[in-house]
């Protein structure tokens, strides 16, 4: 079987979790025989400039396409506006993100003469034009999965013009895939999707770039509490630098580290100065590879205060790591362990008081990082690539 | 004194810019500065504009006979600079004291703004700072300059509790109101300290116009600014010409004419007769102070505001600022005990350029970058600080705990 899958990102050039899970989803394909061409829409510096095949370490074969495009994930319309001026006059890019999606559905439309396939997969909005495009050249299956929405990414500034295309492509597509019940949940609420279509594949355990290595004499002698994520609204950030100020009135030695990069990150480093918080509360921006398992490595603690996660990738990578996770109950993730704290995203007392109770007692944390490690091992993309196998053939029968 | 004085005055200055120190580096690097970028600047800035231009003042001073005076103040952090990696520099400065004609001024070591956060500290760094002036130019300073020409009542009482006899400020119109720049004023609350003003005017003509295409009056040449300063009012008792160093060759590059300018302007001001030159030592001793002046809050030479808002207007430098501070009683501690090098970190931190870069006044660019760089975003020099004070930070307090095992 051959899928022709249109992504927005793929690792190591990852702005977010969902570069992560296609990477996931194409690992785990492979163990299923399932052969992937795997479309991105944007060139980076140290890609080969021709479309190139690729074969990465787990060993599956992987088709990287290239189409030239400006296009970025979770970007935003004005944010794609900015980059896109950025590269110069020159560029032949479209100066709206709606006309760039739309551009980048013709150039996919065309690929498909050279990539048969026998399915069309596309992730997220800005591929559901392409992938209609490319189904319907074709003459094949679309399956579309939704990673997450317009109504997560924005919340109740919802782009109507984004919330349009989403829905075409929930009209075009055989199967609407869901990272979570949630996401499913919301997806049935806010738009009108034929029943029978939608379905839930959650996402799995990244594999390990390395072993977990605690330092024996560690270089910093308080706990470190991790924010790892986006520094977007949806994350929840201001959420968690609220329950940082309380914590501190009880835990004064503590560190809080925000990892990543986003739109909110020069608010949020203003506000968490403005709040009193600028000794105790340290940023990294974004992190890569090896960076990302050492600041896992070297927490007591981490934290997913997301306001709308539609499933959050990043607690299973930290439980992995034998890091205990706090997760607001708000998130996709909590459906598929049960060795997690939760807490509601707008209750900042009640996350307070639980990273002081995991922070004071670091038995319970050793104990909840010991029993969700088992789980976020346990649960792997093979696996999860096999139910998806199970919706290809559906959409195929 | 009959006349009118020139008080012509530089400041000449360069920070330790910390390097890109990321929060991986807390409790590992202990080394906070960029000595490869901090090099590399101070060389460029020394060939572009401090050799050439102490060369040029020196060349007025001896071809006016004594008649072309100036003075500078020099600081601790960029003297250091040059004795590791420009020592032209530092020598184009002794020759220019040489001749007798300049004289140095003095300020806090560090370009601190210690006035703010801890007067003994100030204090601390205003003698370390003469001691270096006096051991290396051999004059003990009597002028005092702030940081940014920063003054107000507190620094005024204690220059002069320092045995200052001048004192420099900005001649500010919300500070003097309708009272001239060109006064000798005696701020209020000292007995024998002298004010001497910046007329921001026609400093500001040569610091900042000068290379201006779109001012009607470019381009400046040294007859028609002798011509303007010949109508300044018959009893007006000093013109402060108050700039960075940096302004010839820097900040105004020599293709703009700038030492063309600065060699000519002398000539046709001592022609007429009526102008001297006066080092601000030489003019406070001289001209009486005639009136007292109120110096209720803080008045700078940065911006339109002329206040602090450059250095403390946001959370992050105030957060910052308050950081660095409160660390202050630990390194005092670890220094007793023998870690002097943490004490001139934390000084070297304290420089004011650090919270200067971190000043959102008219940033615009909303673009994140992935990797923080100390010049990228006021953020990002925000963040880089905090990592590097939050690493100085426990240096200091394990010092200061174990004094006697920090000394091996």
């Amino acid at each position: 079987m051959r899928v022709l899958m249109l992504g927005w990102e793929f690792p190591p050039h990852i702005s977010g979790g969902l570069g992560t899970a296609c990477k996931g989803l194409v690992e785990g394909l492979a163990v299923h025989d399932v052969e992937v061409a795997f479309v991105v829409p944007r060139l980076h510096g140290d890609e080969a400039a021709v479309p190139a095949r690729l074969v990465d370490s787990g060993g599956a074969t992987v088709a990287q396409v290239a189409v030239d495009s400006a296009l970025s994930p979770y970007a935003s319309s004005d944010e794609y506006t900015r980059r896109a001026t950025a590269q110069g006059s020159h560029a032949p890019y479209a100066a709206d993100v709606i006309d760039e999606v739309t551009r980048y559905a013709e150039q996919v439309r065309d690929l498909i003469h050279q990539e048969p396939c026998d399915i069309v997969h596309a992730h997220d909005w800005m591929t559901f034009p392409a992938g209609a495009a490319a189904a319907k050249t074709a003459g094949v299956p679309l399956v579309v999965h939704v990673h997450s929405c317009e109504h997560d990414r924005s919340g109740d500034d919802a782009d109507a013009r984004v919330v349009r295309i989403e829905q075409e492509g929930f009209d075009a597509a055989d199967r609407v895939v869901c990272v979570s019940r949630a996401t499913a949940n919301r997806l049935r609420s806010l738009y009108t999707i034929t029943p029978g279509k939608l379905c839930v594949v959650h996402n799995a355990t990244p594999s390990p770039r390395s072993e977990p290595a605690r330092e024996v004499t560690p270089r910093v002698a308080e706990p470190v509490v991790l924010f790892l994520g986006r520094i977007t609204a949806q994350k929840g950030p201001h959420t968690f630098l609220e329950a940082a100020a309380r914590v501190i009135e009880d835990v004064p030695d503590v560190r809080f580290v925000m990892a990543g990069s986003g739109p909110l990150l020069p608010t949020i480093v203003e506000r968490a100065a403005a709040m009193g918080l600028a000794r105790h509360v340290r940023f990294t921006g974004f992190l890569r590879g090896d960076e990302v398992d050492r600041i896992y490595d070297e927490a007591a603690l981490y934290v997913l205060p997301s306001v709308s996660e539609p499933f959050g990738i990043a607690p299973l990578e930290a439980l992995a790591r034998d890091v205990p996770a706090i997760v607001s109950k708000q998130s996709g993730v909590a459906e598929v362990l049960s060795n997690v704290l939760t807490v509601d995203f707008w209750d900042v007392d009640e996350l307070a008081a639980t990273i002081v109770s995991v922070l004071q007692s670091p038995d319970v944390g050793r104990d909840l990082a010991a029993k969700g490690g088992v789980e976020a091992r346990a649960l792997t993309w093979a696996d999860q690539a096999g139910s998806l196998v199970e919706v290809y053939g559906e959409v195929l029968a | 004194m009959s006349g009118t004085a020139i008080v012509l005055y530089f400041h000449v200055h360069q920070p330790f810019r910390l390097r890109r120190y990321s929060w991986f580096d807390v409790g590992r690097q202990p080394h906070h500065f960029d000595d490869g970028g901090n090099a590399e600047i101070v060389r460029r800035v020394a060939e572009r504009c401090y050799v050439p231009m102490t060369s040029l003042l020196t060349a007025l001073a001896k071809e006016h006979e004594g008649r072309f005076r100036c003075a500078f103040s020099i600081t601790s952090t960029v003297l250091e600079q040059m004795s590791r990696w420009a020592p032209d520099a530092l020598d184009g400065f002794l020759r220019l004291v040489d001749t007798g004609c300049a004289e140095v001024v003095s300020e806090t070591s560090h370009h601190s703004l210690a006035f703010l956060g801890d007067e003994d500290e100030f204090r601390a760094q205003i003698e370390a700072q003469s001691d270096r002036l006096e051991a290396t130019f051999g004059q003990r300073p009597v002028t005092f300059r702030n940081t940014e020409l920063i003054i107000d009542a507190n620094v005024a009482r204690i220059a002069e509790e320092l045995g200052f006899r001048a004192l420099l400020g900005e001649g500010a119109d919300h500070l003097l109101g309708w009272l001239p720049t060109s006064d000798v004023y005696r701020p209020h609350g000292t007995e024998r300290l002298k004010l001497l003003l910046r007329n921001y005017r026609f400093s500001d003509d040569i610091a900042f116009r000068f290379s201006n295409r779109g001012w009607e009056e470019w381009p400046l040449s040294a007859a028609k600014f002798s011509r303007w300063m010949h109508e300044v009012a018959e009893d007006a008792r000093q013109v402060g010409l108050f700039m960075d160093f940096e302004t010839a060759g820097e900040h105004q590059w020599e293709e703009t004419g700038i030492f063309e300018f600065m060699r000519h302007m002398p000539g046709p001001l001592l022609d007429g007769g009526r102008f001297r030159f006066l080092t601000p030592g030489e003019a406070a001793a001289e001209i009486p102070a005639e009136r007292d002046l109120e110096l209720p809050f803080a008045v700078s030479w940065a911006d339109a505001e002329r206040d602090l808002s450059a250095w403390l207007g946001n959370p992050m430098q105030r957060a910052a600022h308050a950081a660095l501070y409160d660390i202050l009683p630990d390194v005092r501690r670890a220094a007793a005990g023998g870690r002097t090098d943490l004490l001139e970190a934390w000084r070297k931190m304290s420089t004011s350029d650090h919270v200067y870069y971190m000043a959102t006044k008219g940033w615009t660019d909303g673009e994140v970058h992935e990797y923080f760089s100390p010049f990228d975003s006021p953020h990002a020099a925000h963040v880089t600080f905090m990592n590097a004070l939050d690493d100085l930070a426990r240096r200091a307090a394990s010092a200061a705990r174990e004094p006697a095992a920090a000394v091996s």
